[in-house]
């Protein structure tokens, strides 16, 4: 029998009532709501009728994110308060933990699709494996490569020529995001971007050495300097996008390739404005708040562990949306 | 803030507002079976049609919306948060916690879900009318040929996602993190070790389903061409991240089934469970193999002959640990004291259906067969056998033997038995015929059929219209009980049940184990 006695345990704190999920279920539903019909006005409306969509998916964003400050806010002051045991910050950084888990399992099933896309549905749509006398018939002259320079489509001869049934046009990029196509190395920008990325990584972990050693200054430094990195990342994103769209011709209508491009990428670079903005309310946190200890830093963990996640995300991206 | 809990609030503040984990399981429990009424009504409507041959009450068109929603609130309304709403009554209350790790988060796990199904349930009265692509969606069926209503499903799913991620975070933070001093992994209750495997699931696949949704959104307003064989894509890809989702999502289903059974068995058999390790190894290798079978589900849509055989033999050997299962809750009755109350009768017939439902599994698993079995009524009647007398039927048993607990009331056990065999007969009724049917060649999902099959498909109808009246009365008597069911005040409601839960006072209090209780070696 191994039981501590009560007086031992420290009470693990359980908040008696609360407001906030309330607020942050309307502020999601009205999100959701809201873009749901906004995509619907966009696809299925008239564009010559007035629609409140946008405005509700505003307000319900605004609500959210108001209702996620508070909710962040409290549990800091609780923290601060001291009523967080040993066991329940174990709890929060079990929770970050497996948050992180499913993002990856998100990635996975767009990394699962584009694996699935380049080795076997593109060699079958061009005739290879046991379909391929009828992909051959239905897509004839369509030859596999990677990245796709020509969809399916545009090598039967365009939409209207398809022999099954058309659910939209696609027009192939004629300049790919690969290092070939690049000319020269340092117009590449996923290079200049993983580079960033990287050194963004290791300016975070000497961030965290920092504030292990209850050196603030430090911490805020090297914290800074990795939200500038960040920063400069996505900076350099939008810039590959526009090349894309306006130079490449590459969109998210130039069939596979460019669906799973900008995908891939897309969600990722979603994910390093979140981790920026976490770690730079982190910042703001140390600089303004005054908050932080060599033991007592779970915001800035936490928000490090998926900077370094988002870091990983990007050399798989690296390596194969990019190179191979 | 005092040193010491107060109890409940008054008023709808207390349910909008709450932190407690038995308020949060009631309202999940409440919640589900209201989704479990409104999911049976378009079944009902289902099978009033498919009463005769012909076309009878409703439009070809209505009827897939009906199948459709039928199917995603039975899985996503119905059946995966009544297990939620177990896990968070009793997950606590069985390793000896105060509540659950994050109690604001679960309290949001449970909130967005009404909101989402009103959304979902809304798009019947769309433009269009709601999703009517089967609860699968497969692309381009949902994506190409969908009205306006899918993009609120799409997010609709999302919603469902993030409820059941932050959920299981929730549970897998609270078995790991929150067990009395004593309570190693292995003395676990085996209902906690089902659902920490569960969670474990559930975290990895509900993110892939919100990749499938998320690459149709996409398809559907911004063209790209994930689904579309034109682009480059292809609809199979469809397939296959949804089954990457689809399969692990069975066994979130049916895992803290096979929990609540192992708790229920051994306390009508007054005997430790058999097998109690091997019962935990079972559940983990199920929950691996789960991965690795997708691709049964889509022997027909032209794989290589290689993915064929690999995913046949991988499902195969799903029948091991299972049948361990299978063994092992029959060995713990094995010269047991035996005693037939409505938890154990409910329990027994969870055994016995879930392995034919389990057979006929096996016999879809067989890649050859199932090119004539493929989506035939076939498959509908072993899905309904694991699913409803395997995940219902357990989740009934499970409301029976605790509801004494929660409440301290008593149900009635003469209603209880005859909501049993109402259940049992009206149940295979309905679905024992539809294998017949299946066999002889009745595809699924249509609202007419061939003449041959109509005495079949009357039997269904008729068993259908039975099970869904016993709901009634258990409804009625679980009302009855709450509000004036015979007072127990035994810790030990049934004499042989083990476990915490049974050591705390009945009705469970507001707040239990505020601090950790001694857990015997």
């Amino acid at each position: 029998m191994t039981s501590q006695t009560s007086t031992e345990y420290e009470k693990y704190y359980v908040p008696e009532k609360s407001r906030l999920a309330i607020c942050a279920t309307i502020g999601l539903m009205l999100s959701i709501f809201g873009a749901a019909s906004v995509m619907n006005d966009m696809t299925f409306g008239d564009p010559n009728e007035a629609s409140s969509s946008w405005t509700i998916f505003y307000c319900g964003m605004f609500f959210f994110a108001a209702t996620l400050f508070s909710w962040f806010r409290t549990a800091i002051r609780e923290n601060i308060a001291g009523m967080n045991s040993a066991q329940l910050k174990k709890s929060y950084v079990l929770g970050m933990f497996w948050f992180i888990f499913s993002e990856v399992m998100f990635f996975l099933a767009f990394f699962g699709a584009l694996f699935y896309v380049r080795n076997l549905v593109g060699p079958w749509l061009a005739g290879e494996g046991d379909g391929g006398r009828m992909n051959g018939m239905l897509w004839p002259g369509f030859e596999y490569a990677w990245p796709m320079m020509q969809t399916p489509q545009e090598a039967v001869g365009g939409a209207a020529s398809q022999l099954v049934a058309n659910s939209g046009t696609y027009i192939s990029p004629h300049t790919s995001m690969a290092f070939a196509d690049a000319h020269v190395w340092w117009h590449w920008l996923p290079l200049w971007n993983t580079l960033i990325l990287l050194s963004s990584s290791f300016t975070c972990h000497v961030a965290h050495l920092g504030i292990l050693a209850g050196d603030k200054k430090k911490f805020n430094l090297w914290l800074g300097i990795t939200v500038l990195l960040g920063i400069i990342f996505l900076c350099l994103q939008a810039l590959e996008y526009y090349e894309a769209y306006v130079e490449f011709g590459l969109t998210l209508n130039a069939g596979i390739y460019g669906s799973t491009f900008f995908m891939l990428t897309g969600f990722h670079g979603f994910h390093v404005f979140m981790g920026m903005t976490m770690l730079l309310i982190q910042l703001l946190r140390s600089v303004i708040g005054k908050q932080f200890t060599a033991e007592d830093h779970f915001g800035f963990e936490a928000s490090s562990w998926y900077w370094h996640f988002v870091d990983v995300v990007w050399v798989f991206l690296f390596l194969f949306v990019y190179i191979l | 803030m005092g040193d010491h809990h107060h109890g409940p609030a008054k008023g709808l503040s207390r349910w909008l507002f709450t932190t407690n984990h038995k308020d949060i399981g009631t309202m999940y429990l409440w919640f589900s079976f209201s989704m479990f009424i409104l999911g049976g009504a378009f079944a009902m409507i289902i099978r009033a049609e498919l009463f005769q041959p012909g076309l009878q009450l409703v439009e070809p068109g209505f009827f897939n919306q009906m199948t459709t929603l039928h199917g995603l609130i039975m899985v996503f309304g119905a059946i995966m948060p009544s297990f939620v709403g177990l896990a968070n009554w009793l997950i606590p209350m069985m390793i000896g916690a105060p509540d659950m790790a994050l109690p604001r988060m679960n309290n949001w796990s449970f909130w967005i879900l009404p909101p989402a199904f009103l959304l979902l349930a809304s798009t019947l009265f769309m433009e269009g009318g709601a999703p009517a692509a089967g609860w699968t969606f497969y692309a381009p069926l949902s994506t190409t040929y969908a009205g306006p209503s899918v993009t609120y499903f799409i997010f609709c799913i999302h919603v469902l996602g993030l409820s059941s991620i932050m959920g299981s975070i929730n549970i897998i933070a609270t078995v790991m993190n929150m067990r009395a001093p004593g309570m190693t992994y292995m003395k676990m209750p085996l209902f906690v070790w089902t659902w920490l495997i569960t969670a474990f699931l559930l975290v990895a696949v509900m993110p892939v389903l919100a990749g499938a949704v998320t690459m149709m959104l996409m398809d559907v307003h911004f063209n790209t061409s994930f689904f579309s064989a034109a682009g480059g894509g292809d609809p199979v890809l469809f397939q296959h991240v949804f089954w990457f989702f689809g399969h692990p999502e069975v066994y979130i289903i049916i895992l803290p089934a096979f929990g609540v059974v192992s708790q229920i068995i051994p306390a009508f058999s007054r005997k430790p469970l058999f097998g109690y390790d091997s019962m935990v190894y079972a559940t983990a290798s199920i929950a691996f193999l789960s991965f690795i079978v997708w691709a049964h589900h889509m022997y027909t849509v032209g794989m290589p002959v290689a993915g064929e055989l690999f995913f046949m033999y991988a499902t195969m050997l799903i029948a091991v640990p299972t049948g361990v299962k299978v063994f092992n809750w029959i060995s713990t009755m094995w010269r047991g004291a035996l005693s037939f109350e409505t938890p154990m009768l409910f329990s027994i017939g969870f055994l016995i259906l879930f392995t034919i439902g389990g057979f006929t599994g096996l016999m879809l698993s067989i890649a050859p067969a199932d090119f004539q079995y493929h989506d035939s009524y076939f498959v509908v009647a072993h899905f309904h056998y694991v699913m409803v007398a395997g995940a219902v039927f357990s989740m009934t048993a499970a409301i029976y033997f605790w509801l004494p607990k929660w409440c301290g009331r008593m149900y009635n056990e003469t209603m209880g038995k005859t909501h049993f065999w109402i259940s049992f007969i009206g149940f295979n009724l309905t679905f024992f015929p539809q294998h017949f049917v299946g066999l002889a060649g009745m595809p699924r999902r249509i609202p007419d059929y061939a003449l041959q099959f109509a005495d079949f498909n009357m039997m269904s109808s008729i068993g259908a219209f039975i099970y869904g009246a016993s709901q009634i009365l258990f409804l009625y008597n679980v009302i009855a009980t709450i509000r004036a069911g015979d007072i127990v005040t035994d810790e030990k409601v049934w004499d042989g049940a083990e476990g915490l839960e049974w050591t705390v006072p009945t009705p469970a209090p507001y707040h239990t184990f505020e601090t950790p209780p001694a857990v015997k070696g």
